[in-house]
């Protein structure tokens, strides 16, 4: 059973034979401009996001986290990524896959077509869905008189949060499978391999970083997403609001502190999902040495 | 045995998919149907409800017999009438269970007076609508949801707690300034919201534009130069009333700021004694008004519980309320009552001075109006 | 390494294309369709006044401007970034890769008010370069920031994975050659990360363009110096002018489609040269 194909990959990334890594004040300088760029960039914004969530204590933070409101934004939050991770992430592998193993005309159109949400500017992610659904909209008149909500209801929220997070996993696999070619796929097909076993045995394992790095970014997106969700959630309290959107209204509501703990709400949720994706990896890992 | 395998594994990839789509559309279709709220299950009402407990009726069987079914509304507002409501709902939903029997649920949506606006036109389910201006609820009766005269539909011209525009300035007022004469100064600078997205901002514009009409015995030139010179000294153009306050209390920019009444009072609780508020000596008569959507309580049949809603607003209760809220109440023994809170001072009102919000809005926010010329004209 | 060309003997091509397309439709092409169906209640002339309007021009000036710079700074950055976290070991190293997608975590709304906080004037960055003159936070520059901290994830991890899979033989080849570090990077390692790259600005560059929560922030919303497209785009709206507020979005779209397709059509082409050489 043990696949006629086993892939070639990953040479150990960190053992590099000398000859192939640089001078030790070349990494040490390199090291250190990259440090400091993720430090500026991005650690400073979240060291300012979590100091001013526990600027009045633990005690205002531990409220704002379980207040009713935030717990229910949570869950429609984790419900909406819940469904639209999953339809990206079959969305973008068929997506790469059609583009990279197949020549065919309008390819490049193609792939700036699965780009354009993200030209697309968040304020107007949601408002297309609102001039089509809306109660003025295209299709608007025929959805309320059978009073199916679309818009300002959680179909719309998952909606806009699919148009937003549509691109993620197939942008990050195509230049993935571009670069490596198909010889691999070509040699299990003409060794007999159908195409889901050729798929699931030769080129899942091969993308399986890419594929992972899309699902990360997508998710994260999907949760943090605000600009479209905002226009088309209606923000009624405790229903349609997600963890973004609580953030906002918490905000507004000039409690600024209570706003920054549950945005460091909402990193914890990235960073658990780094979590999983350090077992996966470390899952993989194992699995490779014990081939 | 590899073949076999291999179309198990491919049947059952097939059926994931399948299982996952159509697991996706009932979710849809499920949530679809329920109406303007997500079922009972799915979120966790606030406390008022617990007297409902988990029979939280869902909108799709409208309260035909109010008298006993639990029934819910929908209060579309605006940002800064956060806390007022979330004390009035309280209020009323005691007041009305004891008078009928029925428990009563009120939802609450907050943003930009426009954006709310625009949501409820685009079919967010409101019962009642209480905004920052007219405007918005005149587009409203313009998409056909309410009546043209709603004005008329309740005392006072359908606002039963009015505001107007004050200064914040720092501690001790250091620039000295008292008046809006003081802020055309060169060394002042002075932050608000931007008129074009902020109601609030428009309400100050339009204070400002009055008493430089008056200064100037309404020669528009001249009014138009102090707008413009007002508007050079404004160094942050924020997009709401919440932004331009963070501005002005935590980044420490501009000397003043131009504020709804009920704001800067709820800055200085907030954020102490840093702060003062100084009272021009002509400002604007802010009504926010409040409607009911015809379109909406006819079909879910809550026009009755809707209306009692609004009118609570004018009873002693719910002046009160409003005045704890730092709004100006309507009601003469309320006002007597607050009156240290709320300074006497000269008011305009858009009615007599601008001609209603649609000839205001037509002639200084829409495109090329006045406060686009001070942008881009010389 | 010859790319399969008209007929592949990979089967999928049918299904995997068909749900591709099926899919962009319903999520992606028919809702923008609708973006068109509302700006054609303009008249012609309507809508070119509308666009071309100075505050308006003036706007995407600046949403070019500083989107272009943002993408240029995470290019270069990013691509630093992730050869460090693929290629050398050090403490810390998890935590750094963990961070990567704070900005895609992070409501936008957030990061703009966190970000203004620092370059404020009297922020803890803001605070270094007031006394210089140095506005960062209501200028054009904090609006690049903004930007900066938008893009870097699409850059990283774009990268990333194409280097983790880049087989050392190659490398291997060039140095067994005589090749130095830095000619073996520019000549075998470079031209297999072109593609990434080029994919990672394009996105970055793309995104700056259409972002808003972030940006009112720390942007100051001065009309004609600070404005940006998206918030002009909510301006109509809030006064009910649906039309003149898709118009400038199509516009905006249409610009930012316009540079994908070259920035698409540039990396296939240093792709096939890569492949063919």
């Amino acid at each position: 059973m043990a696949g006629a194909v086993t892939t070639v990959t990953a040479v150990s990334n960190e053992a590099k034979p000398k000859h192939l890594t640089e001078a030790r004040w070349v990494r040490g300088v390199l090291i250190g401009i990259a440090l400091l760029f993720v430090g500026v960039v991005i650690l400073l914004p979240l060291v300012t996001v979590l100091l001013e969530a526990f600027r009045k204590g633990w005690d205002t933070y531990w409220a704002a986290i379980k207040h009713p409101d935030a717990i229910s934004a949570l869950r429609l939050t984790l419900t909406t990524a819940l469904i639209a991770v999953p339809l990206n992430t079959i969305f973008g592998v068929a997506a790469a896959w059609a583009i990279t193993k197949f020549t065919f005309r309008g390819k490049n159109l193609l792939i700036t077509l699965i780009d354009l949400p993200y030209a697309v500017s968040p304020v107007i992610s949601g408002l297309v869905y609102i001039l089509l659904f809306g109660a003025q909209g295209i299709f608007g008149r025929w959805f309320i008189d059978h009073d199916i909500k679309i818009v300002f209801a959680m179909p719309g929220i998952i909606l806009a949060t699919m148009f937003v997070t549509f691109p993620f996993i197939a942008r990050e696999l195509i230049p993935l499978m571009e670069t490596q070619g198909n010889q691999d796929e070509e040699a299990a097909v003409s060794l007999g391999a159908r195409g889901w076993r050729t798929f699931f045995r030769v080129t899942l394992p091969n993308i399986k970083w890419g594929l992972l790095y899309g699902i990360i970014l997508c998710n994260a997106r999907a949760m943090g997403e605000f600009g479209a969700v905002s226009v088309v959630s209606g923000h009624i309290r405790g229903q349609t609001n997600t963890l973004p959107l609580h953030i906002e209204i918490l905000y507004n509501e000039y409690q600024y502190t209570a706003a920054f703990a549950v945005a460091s709400l909402l990193m914890l949720l990235a960073i658990v999902t780094l979590i999983i994706k350090s077992l996966i990896e470390s899952k993989l890992e194992r699995s490779k040495h014990g081939d | 045995m590899m073949n076999h395998a291999k179309q198990r594994r491919y049947s059952f990839q097939l059926l994931l998919v399948l299982a996952l789509i159509v697991s996706v559309l009932s979710a849809c279709g499920s949530n679809g149907n329920s109406g303007s709220n997500a079922s009972p299950s799915q979120s966790a009402k606030p406390s008022e409800s617990a007297s409902s407990g988990a029979s939280a009726s869902p909108s799709a069987s409208p309260s035909e017999t109010p008298k006993k079914d639990p029934v819910e509304l929908l209060n579309v507002s605006y940002d800064p009438t956060r806390e007022l409501y979330v004390a009035f709902n309280e209020s009323f939903a005691k007041y009305w269970k004891e008078t009928t029997g029925q428990t009563v649920t009120i939802n609450q949506s907050h943003g930009g007076s426009g954006s709310q606006g625009r949501q409820v036109l685009d079919g967010l389910e409101a019962d009642v609508v209480t905004l920052a201006l007219a405007y918005d609820i005149d587009a409203l009766a313009d998409g056909g949801l309410l009546k043209e005269d709603w004005q008329n539909q309740f005392e006072s011209n359908s606002s039963p707690y009015t505001s107007t525009i004050v200064f914040l300035v720092r501690k001790g007022n250091p620039k000295n300034i008292k008046d809006w004469d003081d802020l055309i100064r060169d060394d002042v600078e002075v932050i608000t919201p931007n008129p074009k997205t902020s109601g609030g901002a428009r309400w100050a514009y339009l204070a400002a534009w009055g008493y430089a009409a008056k200064q100037n015995g309404g020669d528009e030139t001249k009014t138009k130069e102090f707008i413009k010179q007002l508007f050079a000294n404004v160094p942050v153009l924020d997009s709401g009333a919440r932004g331009s306050t963070t501005t002005f209390v935590e980044r420490k920019i501009g000397d003043v700021l131009l504020s709804w009444e009920n704001e800067a009072y709820l800055a200085k609780k907030e954020y102490g004694d840093d702060f003062e508020i100084v009272t021009p000596s002509i400002s604007i008569l802010a009504e926010p008004p409040v409607a009911i959507v015809d379109k909406v309580v006819d079909k879910r049949g809550t026009r009755e519980v809707a209306e009692a809603y609004l009118k609570y607003l004018y009873t002693p209760e719910g002046q009160e309320i409003a005045a704890q809220n730092f709004y100006r109440p309507r009601l003469q023994e309320v006002a007597d009552k607050y009156k240290d809170q709320f300074p006497e001072l000269n008011l305009i009102t858009i009615d007599e001075e601008f001609g209603g919000w649609r000839e205001a809005q037509k002639k200084h926010f829409s495109d090329g109006g006045t406060f686009d010329e001070i942008y881009t004209k010389g | 390494m010859a790319k399969s060309r008209g007929k592949s003997v990979l089967p999928g091509f049918r299904l995997t294309l068909g749900f591709t397309v099926l899919y962009l439709s319903l999520i992606v092409l028919i809702p923008l369709a609708g973006l068109v169906v509302k700006t054609a209640g303009l008249t012609l002339p309507q809508f070119w006044e509308t666009v071309t309007s100075p505050r308006v021009v003036a706007s995407y000036r600046i949403s070019l401007l500083t989107s272009f710079f943002a993408a240029l700074v995470n290019a270069v950055f990013g691509l630093l970034v992730a050869w460090v976290l693929v290629r050398y070991r050090f403490p810390g190293k998890k935590l750094v890769d963990g961070l990567i997608d704070i900005p895609f975590a992070l409501p936008t709304a957030v990061a703009g008010i966190a970000l203004t906080s620092i370059y404020a004037p009297n922020g803890w960055i803001g605070q270094l370069f007031d006394p210089l003159g140095i506005r960062i936070a209501y200028s054009p520059i904090g609006i690049t920031i903004a930007l900066i901290f938008i893009g870097v994830p699409f850059v990283v991890r774009t990268v990333q994975p194409v280097l983790q899979e880049l087989e050392s033989d190659m490398e291997e080849a060039s140095v067994l050659l005589g090749a130095y570090r830095w000619r073996t990077f520019r000549k075998v390692i470079l031209p297999e990360l072109v593609p990434p790259l080029l994919t990672g600005f394009a996105l970055a560059f793309a995104r700056g363009i259409g972002e808003y929560g972030s940006v009112v922030f720390i942007s100051g919303n001065m009309p004609m110096k600070t404005e940006i497209a998206p918030l002009l785009i909510v301006t109509k709206l809030e006064q009910y002018e649906y039309s003149q507020a898709t118009a400038i979005a199509l516009v905006l779209l249409i610009l930012s489609f316009g540079l994908l397709l070259v920035i698409n059509s540039l990396q296939r082409w240093s792709n096939r040269r890569l492949r063919s050489s």
